[in-house]
């Protein structure tokens, strides 16, 4: 056991670790002699933590000042995700535990749901509270009625207490709303995912393709910096988008393509390589399946034919074609990551991995190479019960390839319906805005107004908050301990995180929540450490580490069991698909019934007088969770619609003006947003970054800056193979008068 | 000794880590900062261009602000940088009237504040915040008077400009293009 102790003596050591290694940091004696400290606090000038801004999970180290409170967060040199290097949103992680708006202790509803009526409570009170409600729905429908929707690092434990519960139902957004056809077009292709931090090789690559990926606003730490690297080392960057990105501001070639219309450049793009003979014949012949069917399939789909559909000029698409030929392998069609676009999203990866395939990219030095997950034992506990429904008894048809749960499935399965025997009760969401994250904001609340018990879990009153039964306060990132992040990359890994600081006001850990929550319902034996840093300690001896060492030096680096990071020449490898192949020809689409090579099919255009409205993310933010950081706000404070100027002068609008939008369905912006006339997007279409248009007042900071494009996204085009939900359908039209409407700046 | 930095347009994704990097190492207030990012787009979609650069006080050899400063706050130190003593600042705002870039903001306390170029940090041998964190690498610091130090290489062998180089003020801040 881990004992106050033996942690004053881990804090002394590392202390000389600090002196020794970073100038300029003094001791803070104040804290050393302070006995009154707890004991899991680092006592020396900085701790190591993972950044919880974003998913990239970049570890650092948090120093404080003179006063003990938390001052600045700098990157791990050490570490793979950042390489030293925090990107705005690491940097300003300090704001999430200096914003005064932070949920402050356990809440529950007094009154009807939405309206934020709430009596303080304590945690006695609100685990009791849960745990009875959970007690009784279990009985009386099944736990498999509870449903848990995650993102982040507390999601681990929640997930653990609702299979000992017996429910297999967890979901991430960050599938069906975000990566998940991409996922899925990878494993059907080369049987393997592209996962998380991507497995690309940009770092050594000589062209970079980026399909409505906008690296550099998307600050996906890792890959901006590797695509840094390869702008120093001369390689070629290919950008497609409507919109003059800042990576197409980057790029030898920017490809200003009609909106919805990928596929068919994709489909282009594959005909010349293979009609050009640009391909790579013997990684073709030695790895692929069904290359002849490809050939016969493409064989009429000619830059002449994208041109119509695309608008991109016939000899640029051959072009760049050919840019990519003479770079391979060292080539990377980039999969994008946010890819829910139009509802046929898998089928448009699926022909970005066969482009990969035929370019021989994957598996090879600047293409994708084998990414290596570090394994850490985790602690026995009993087995989970088996459960007796699964979301997919209930769908069987739905979906085919959906290997994850998906969470607007779950949602819709909440939504009463007298057909199905089976709805589900309750929700735990754990760090994720569902009201901003699921398109169809109506049928989310519908869902919602269906539940006996919701129950969240959150630093910030987001809007969610306002319709749980109970909040539970979470405290940020900074004042706790989590898993071991143990992520895939090109060594093994791992990174701990540990508190800066004592938890803030009255909050709590996700781990001590999901204990607590577990004692009460008799499953405590599914944690069998009470505390997590004992855990962490027991997991870290398990592989010749420590949590001692850890707390020294925030990352360790083990090797690769083999140098296998690239494949070596005419290795005989075995893909994890039906054939055993990379499958340009799909036989697991095939079976489950969809075309199995990618066909392009029109979508819909908007009516005249509307615009395509296209969302995406600005460096500073990461979707609504930082809308209401104090450093982060500093920085971008409300989103903005950009409006071509040709647009523009049409409807009279100036920069700087207030409008509304409107979609096809009537939904109106809930606030009015700023415009911003600008070249750099396409007059068919307009641009807002996704997070903003807050309506929770309790976020003080950003309430009413900005419109949400959530609000916007009615329309969903949902991908029949695997559930995702394509959002970029949605038109919109402007309201510029606001007849004396107040706007918030 | 002369200090110098170059910012490369090239690589700059105007993400603002530089800016609120700044901010935490220095305890410059929310709502104020010492660096920040300009955007210059030029053209007619699609023929479109655009320069991203981070700015900041540009350390001029020929300082306006000094020069302007009845109260001797304003200063030049070794290696060139250009500093100001607040306990010596009355906050009058002539140095802010007089720079041509802008650089220069009146802190809440009563005195003018900007970049330092992390002098505390570069006299222990390290490099100023926004140089170490930023994710492109898009910015170098050095002596200008070594010319092994990382600016000065970049410098030879790139394309470079100052900002208003008609003032006369014979900026330190250099950007590649």
């Amino acid at each position: 056991m881990s004992t106050r102790r033996q942690f004053i003596r881990i804090s002394a050591m590392g202390a000389g670790a600090v002196m020794a290694g970073a100038a300029g940091l003094r001791l803070l004696a104040s804290e050393i002699t302070d006995g009154r400290k707890a004991s899991y606090v680092a006592l020396t000038g900085r701790t190591p933590t993972y950044c919880e801004v974003c998913f990239w999970k970049c570890a650092g180290w948090v120093y404080k000042d003179e006063k003990g409170s938390i001052k600045k967060i700098i990157g791990n040199s050490e570490d793979q995700n950042c390489n030293g290097r925090f990107c705005p949103r690491g940097t300003g992680g300090v704001g999430m535990y200096h914003d005064e708006d932070r949920l402050r202790n356990p809440l529950i509803r007094t009154e009807e749901r939405g309206k934020q009526t709430f009596r303080d409570a304590t945690w006695d009170e609100a685990f009791d509270y849960i745990a009875e409600k959970l007690k009784k729905i279990s009985a009386e429908h099944g736990p498999e009625c509870i449903a848990l929707f995650t993102h982040g690092s507390g999601g681990k434990y929640f997930t653990n207490l609702l299979k000992a519960m017996g429910s297999p139902h967890v979901a991430a957004p960050s599938y069906a709303q975000c990566r998940g056809p991409r996922e899925v077009a990878f494993q059907t292709t080369f049987g393997e995912a592209i996962e998380s931090p991507e497995r690309t090789d940009i770092r050594d690559t000589r062209c970079l393709v980026l399909i409505g990926s906008h690296i550099g606003e998307n600050m996906h730490n890792g890959q901006v910096q590797e695509m840094s690297d390869a702008i120093d080392k001369g390689a070629t960057i290919i950008t497609v988008d409507p919109r003059y990105s800042t990576a197409a501001g980057k790029s030898k070639f920017w490809l200003p393509i009609k909106p919805a219309t990928d596929i068919a450049l994709l489909m282009a793009w594959i005909n010349v390589i293979i009609s050009e003979e640009l391909y790579d014949r013997a990684y073709v012949e030695k790895y692929t399946y069904g290359f002849d069917y490809l050939k016969e399939h493409v064989k009429n789909m000619t830059p002449e034919w994208a041109y119509g559909i695309t608008t991109i000029d016939p000899t640029v698409i051959r072009e760049t074609a050919r840019e990519m030929g003479n770079a391979a392998p060292a080539v990377i069609v980039h999969p994008g990551r946010h890819v829910t676009w139009y509802g046929d999203d898998t089928q448009r990866l699926r022909a970005v991995a066969i482009l990969n395939a035929l370019l021989g990219s994957w598996g090879r030095r600047g293409g994708f190479y084998r990414p290596e997950t570090f394994s850490l034992p985790e602690p026995a506990h009993p087995p989970y019960p088996t459960p007796k429904r699964t979301w997919r008894t209930e769908f069987p048809d739905l979906f085919p390839l959906a290997d994850t749960m998906l969470a607007n499935g779950l949602c819709d399965a909440t939504v009463p319906d007298p057909t199905r025997n089976c709805q589900f009760q309750a929700w735990i969401v754990n760090g994720t805005n569902l009201i901003e994250t699921l398109p169809n904001q109506e049928n989310t609340l519908k869902a919602i107004e269906a539940l006996q018990l919701l129950v969240v879990v959150d630093t910030m009153p987001m809007e969610i908050t306002g319709w749980a039964d109970v909040v539970l306060p979470e405290c940020t990132y900074l004042e706790r301990f989590d898993e071991i992040r143990t992520g895939p990359h090109r060594r093994p890994q791992i990174a701990l995180r540990a508190p800066a600081a004592e938890p803030m006001y009255d909050t709590k850990p996700a781990f001590w929540m999901a204990r607590e929550l577990a004692k009460r319902l008799g499953l405590e034996a599914y944690f069998p450490f009470e505390k997590l840093e004992d855990q962490l300690d027991w997991q870290l001896k398990q592989v010749g580490s420590s949590l001692e060492e850890m707390m020294r030096i925030g990352v360790k680096t083990f090797e690769r069991p083999f140098e296998d990071l690239y494949f070596a020449p005419d290795e005989n490898v075995e893909f994890y698909t039906p054939t055993g192949k990379i499958e340009l020809y799909s036989t697991a689409m095939e079976q489950a019934g969809y075309d199995p090579m990618p066909k392009y099919t029109a979508h819909e255009e908007p009516p005249a007088g509307y615009y395509r409205l296209n969302y995406g993310r600005a460096p500073m933010h990461t979707f609504s969770r930082t809308s209401n950081n104090p450093n982060l706000t500093d920085l971008m404070e409300e989103n903005s619609v950009w409006v071509n100027p040709r647009v523009a002068k049409e409807w009279g609008l100036s920069t700087g003006q207030y409008v509304h939008l409107v979609n096809q369905d009537g939904h109106r912006s809930e606030f009015p947003i700023k415009v911003r006339v600008t070249e750099r997007i396409r007059w068919d279409s307009v641009y807002m970054v996704h997070g903003f248009g807050h309506d929770q007042k309790k976020l003080r900071r950003c309430y009413g800056k900005g419109a949400s494009d959530t609000n916007l996204i009615t329309k969903v085009l949902v991908d029949p193979i695997m559930g995702g939900t394509g959002m970029r359908g949605n038109f919109v039209t402007f309201v510029t008068d606001l007849a004396g409407e107040e706007v918030v700046s | 000794m002369r200090y110098a930095m170059a910012v490369d347009t090239k690589k700059c994704v105007g993400c603002s880590d530089c800016v609120v990097a700044c901010q935490t190492e220095n305890n410059v207030p929310i709502g104020f900062c010492r660096d920040w990012v300009v955007e210059v787009m030029d053209g007619t979609y699609p023929q479109l261009e655009i320069e991203l650069r981070s700015e900041r006080c540009n350390h001029c050899e020929n300082a306006p602000c000094v020069r302007c400063c009845p109260t001797g706050a304003s200063h030049i130190v070794d290696g060139g940088i250009v500093l100001v003593k607040p306990n010596r600042c009355i906050g009058c705002g002539a140095c802010i009237a007089s720079c041509p870039y802008d650089a220069r903001y009146p802190h809440p306390k009563g005195y003018v504040d900007k970049c330092t170029f992390c002098i505390h940090r570069v006299n222990q041998g390290m490099k100023p915040a926004c140089v170490s964190v930023c994710p492109t690498k898009c910015m170098y610091f050095g002596d200008l008077d070594d010319p092994n130090s990382e600016v000065s290489m970049v410098l030879k062998k790139r394309k470079y400009k100052t900002l208003i180089p008609e003032a006369g003020t014979k900026p330190h801040l250099y950007f590649l293009i």
